[in-house]
């Protein structure tokens, strides 16, 4: 027989525990929902924009009563639970009702904290909390024109802006002299007062409310000083308490809220609580994104998983006022010890203030240009040491070298039409609307319902901050450990070391050990472990085709009509006349539409069938061409100038080191492509600065710089050092390239796994230590005795041959 | 009138892998999931006609090498949020023989 789970709160952390627990254990409850509104569960966050006009009731519902219903949930929705008897383990509802249960889920959520002063009680007094709140409001504007709101804090801002929305005078009553203190340090918050004000709001700061005037219905305020205003609407928006009166009544152990551990029970170990009525290690959460994090610990433990601690939460707060930009997280006020780093530039009305300390975020601030506040919030939520690029943190991730979306930076500020990725063509509308219709909190899945940064992801901080600032504090930042995929809860980091330390070496036994949740794991995650393995053990993993992506497993490059192009190597991008002529012969024979040469110096053939791919890679082969390898997660192409041997600026011998480093380092598989170039003077004709690991001559040596980038986001290379001679470029290339096949995760290039890991700890391991280089080069020369067998060979031979002949019916 | 035929023989297609057949309504994926079951799909995504059978195979899916649709191999319809559906034909496998419907 199924256990009984009742969940006492029909709203979004408690639905969310359920969601979580289906995907989990489906079939372990017969489940039963009470919920004091007469809603199915919808996004309170979305309050806002329905209150402004922008959004309707029904598209803000989360789980419409098709949801319960197809999932056997029975929902009793304007049906609260007035006692738990703990005793008999049952709940009884206003109505009568009597549910028993064998675990009890209490998410009741909390309510507005109404001032008590004289006339708190009368009509026209509302709080802003749930959706009866924004119909009386809403109504109220149909027939009164002026309202006050008792708070300047997020919730009360906002719902200032949507009584203006509505056509009302609104005035802003606040205790405090700055608006938001508890998320805005002085500047923000006088900018922020500042812009409100333009738009019409208007503000009493340092003001207590003494009193409501009115005899039948609100008529005014009165303050501390015996001022007053009018008022036909009065909105309390100073705060909310945790509601707790059912949990107490019943004898649960209550502070502030009720009371959970890191497993979200209650001390009655039957019952769990998630949400904005529990208080966790002393912390009560009122935003969405934590609220979410306690609910996949409390599912979890539901579903008898039992792996799963909630240890609280860093929360990061975004404004939802049309058209204002504005971000906040952590200690956003300097104490004692910190340091502030600040960029204000009164002319474009931006603010950036970021709190370090011994070279750590500890919070953030910004105004007007708030694009990088996710970044800053994930370095801040890891704890990173930004000692590497602090001198240009403060300009942002986004300030150079972006391509594909112009130069935005204030996406709130855009116009709905304004195109945000160039990818695929979306809009800011379109962006915005689906994530209030379709109830969207994550990246991912905007990624999945927009296709936004789903291609490039250059556009991926302007999605995030669209994100951000559309669902306000709802927003889910990427969590500080990501897991590989959907079939697992591990990290890249945490895989690559089970591979190692606990010696697997298949894919059975990897998913086996982590256990996977899919038998044969998805596209993400089979090609990720499959090159996990084959780089942790060289010789020993043998290379799973179907576990790679049809470039690398065809060694060609799938284009848009499902041909392939074939690109031959051409070291140090040298050729001969044979050579060319020996291409020349190969294109005729099989008549390629179309050649072209690369941005990496070799010879692309386009259009070529898959059929034919084999027989093409004997000619060349025959005529001594490998594999270009342009197709695939590895070493792609080594870029020289003409050198000393030419050139009468060359200072050394370029195309020859070119040569060396491409002999050294073909055939190698890598988590991402890996580019090299050398150039023979500081005038850099190879553009080895934005490459993967370039070189510069120069007259006394060879200058080595790692983790460029010329594509996506351009990244000028670092310089990791200086060295002497050609020897000491192929240990130290060596070395580096093995130390990013070792330490990267699958899928990032060299430039984000540059600023991930910090400059300082490669250099630590590539020059602190030569006994360490050496042993990473030579790791990475053992890897090649593996690697350097050309595919393109081995399938002219025969191998895979049933890759490329297609099937025939036989009778 | 579509009938029964024979296509080849199971362990000409690789586990989670797939094989092309050219008919006359076009090219047709057959694929071989995990657990040697075997499903045929017409070779074009909903999306932008990608070749299907150059995905990777995953339970009884196939995520599409052109822009990572999955398609559920059994209906041939693409899984959420996407939508689309590229033609499912019905296949078997009778000792160690796959067949299928065209």
């Amino acid at each position: 027989m199924k256990q009984r789970l009742v969940l006492v709160g029909n709203g979004m952390a408690g639905v969310r525990v359920l969601e979580e627990l289906l995907e989990l254990a489906p079939d372990r409850y017969e489940i039963t929902v009470f919920g004091a509104e007469p809603w199915p569960n919808y996004n309170r966050i979305m309050l806002s924009p329905v209150l402004a006009g922008e959004k309707s009731v029904e598209e803000i519902i989360l789980n419409d009563a098709a949801w319960y219903q197809e999932r056997g949930i029975a929902l009793h929705t304007g049906d609260p639970v007035v006692e738990i008897d703990r005793v008999k383990r049952r709940v009884v509802s206003a109505s009568g009702r009597q549910v028993p249960y064998d675990r009890l889920l209490l998410a009741t959520g909390s309510n507005p904290f109404i001032v008590p002063v004289p006339g708190s009680d009368l009509p026209g007094v509302l709080g802003f909390r749930d959706i009866a709140d924004v119909e009386a409001m809403q109504a109220a504007a149909r027939r009164y024109r002026k309202a006050a709101v008792i708070g300047g804090g997020l919730l009360g801002l906002e719902a200032a802006n949507g009584l203006m929305a509505n056509g009302m005078e609104v005035t802003v009553v606040h205790l405090m002299d700055i608006l938001m203190e508890r998320q805005l340090d002085a500047t923000a918050a006088r900018m922020l007062q500042a812009s409100l004000e333009a738009r019409g709001m208007r503000f009493l700061m340092e003001t207590q409310t003494a009193a409501v005037l009115g005899e039948e219905r609100a008529t005014g305020l009165r303050f501390a000083d015996g001022s007053e205003i009018e008022a036909d609407l009065v909105v309390m928006a100073v705060g909310i308490r945790p509601n707790i009166d059912l949990a107490q009544k019943a004898g649960l152990y209550c502070e502030r809220g009720l009371v959970v551990n890191d497993t979200m029970q209650t001390f009655d170990p039957r019952i769990y609580g998630v949400g904005e009525c529990v208080q966790h290690r002393g912390q009560c959460y009122g935003l969405v994104a934590p609220l979410f994090e306690q609910a996949k610990v409390a599912a979890n433990h539901l579903a008898e998983l039992g792996i799963a601690r909630y240890e609280g939460s860093v929360t990061s707060t975004k404004l939802k006022v049309t058209g204002i930009d504005l971000f906040s997280a952590g200690e956003f006020n300097e104490g004692p010890g910190d340091e502030t780093l600040v960029l204000q530039d009164p002319a474009r009305n931006v603010y950036k203030k970021l709190v370090v300390r011994d070279d750590r975020i500890r919070g953030a601030v910004m105004f007007g240009d708030t694009l990088d506040g996710t970044w800053y919030f994930q370095l801040l939520r890891e704890g990173a040491d930004i000692s590497d690029f602090r001198k240009t943190i403060l300009f942002g991730q986004h300030d150079l070298g972006d391509a594909g979306h112009g130069d935005e930076t204030r996406v709130m500020a855009l116009p709905d039409s304004a195109e945000i990725c160039g990818c695929n063509g979306v809009c800011k509308g379109e962006i915005v609307d689906a994530i209030q219709t379709q109830g969207l909190f994550t990246l991912d899945e905007v990624r999945a319902h927009t296709k936004a940064s789903a291609s490039c992801g250059s556009c991926t901080g302007l999605v995030e901050a669209l994100l951000a600032s559309t669902v306000g504090e709802g927003y889910e930042a990427q969590p500080s450990k990501k897991p590989l995929c959907g079939c697992t809860d591990y990290s890249h980091e945490e895989i690559i070391r089970a591979i190692a330390e606990q010696e697997l070496k298949t894919m059975e036994a990897v998913r086996r050990f982590l256990e996977w949740r899919t038998p044969d794991g998805c596209a993400t995650c089979r090609p990720a472990l499959n090159y996990y393995l084959l780089a942790r053990w060289p010789g020993e993993y043998h290379d799973d085709p179907q576990s790679r992506f049809i470039n690398e497993r065809a060694h060609g490059n799938i284009q848009k009509d499902g041909t392939y192009s074939v690109v031959p190597r051409m070291f140090g991008g040298l050729c001969t006349p044979d050579q060319l002529r020996a291409i020349a012969d190969v294109a005729d024979k099989y008549q390629v539409p179309e050649m072209k040469l690369t941005g990496g110096q070799r010879i692309d053939l386009f259009g070529v069938r898959k059929e034919d791919l084999p027989a093409m890679w004997r000619d060349l082969s025959a005529a001594g061409f490998v594999s270009g390898h342009a197709y695939g997660k590895a070493l792609r192409t080594v870029k020289t100038c003409a050198g000393k041997a030419w050139c009468r600026f060359g200072t050394q011998d370029s195309t020859g080191l070119g040569v060396r480093l491409e002999e050294l380092t073909w055939g190698s598989w890598m988590p991402h492509k890996f580019k090299l170039a050398v150039s023979g003077c500081p005038r850099n004709c190879a553009e080895a600065t934005i490459k993967d690991f370039g070189v510069v001559c120069v007259d006394s040596g060879y200058e080595l710089h790692v983790g460029g980038n010329g594509g996506i986001k351009v990244r000028v290379t670092d310089l990791l050092t200086k060295v002497d001679t050609e020897e000491a470029v192929l240990e130290h290339c060596g070395a580096f390239i093995q130390m990013y096949r070792e330490e990267a995760h699958y899928l990032e290039r060299t430039a984000p796994w540059v600023e991930r890991v910090g400059l300082s700890h490669i250099k630590q391991r590539l020059l602190d230590d030569p006994g360490e280089r050496r042993a990473l080069y030579e790791r990475f020369r053992f890897s090649q005795r593996f690697a350097q067998h050309d595919p393109w060979k081995e399938r002219a031979e025969g191998k895979q041959a049933h890759e490329f002949q297609p099937l025939k019916i036989t009778a | 009138m579509s009938e029964w035929k024979r296509v080849a023989p199971l362990e000409e297609i690789p586990r989670l892998g797939s094989r092309v057949l050219d008919t006359d309504r076009g090219r047709i994926a057959l694929f071989r999931t995990g657990d040697d079951q075997v499903f045929a799909v017409r070779d074009a995504c909903p999306h932008k006609q990608g070749p299907l059978s150059q995905g990777i195979v995953h339970g009884h899916v196939v995520t599409c090498p052109l822009h990572n649709w999955r398609i559920d191999l059994a209906s041939g319809k693409a899984l959420d949020p996407d939508e689309g559906c590229a033609h499912a034909y019905a296949a078997r496998v009778e000792e160690g023989v796959v067949w299928m419907q065209i």
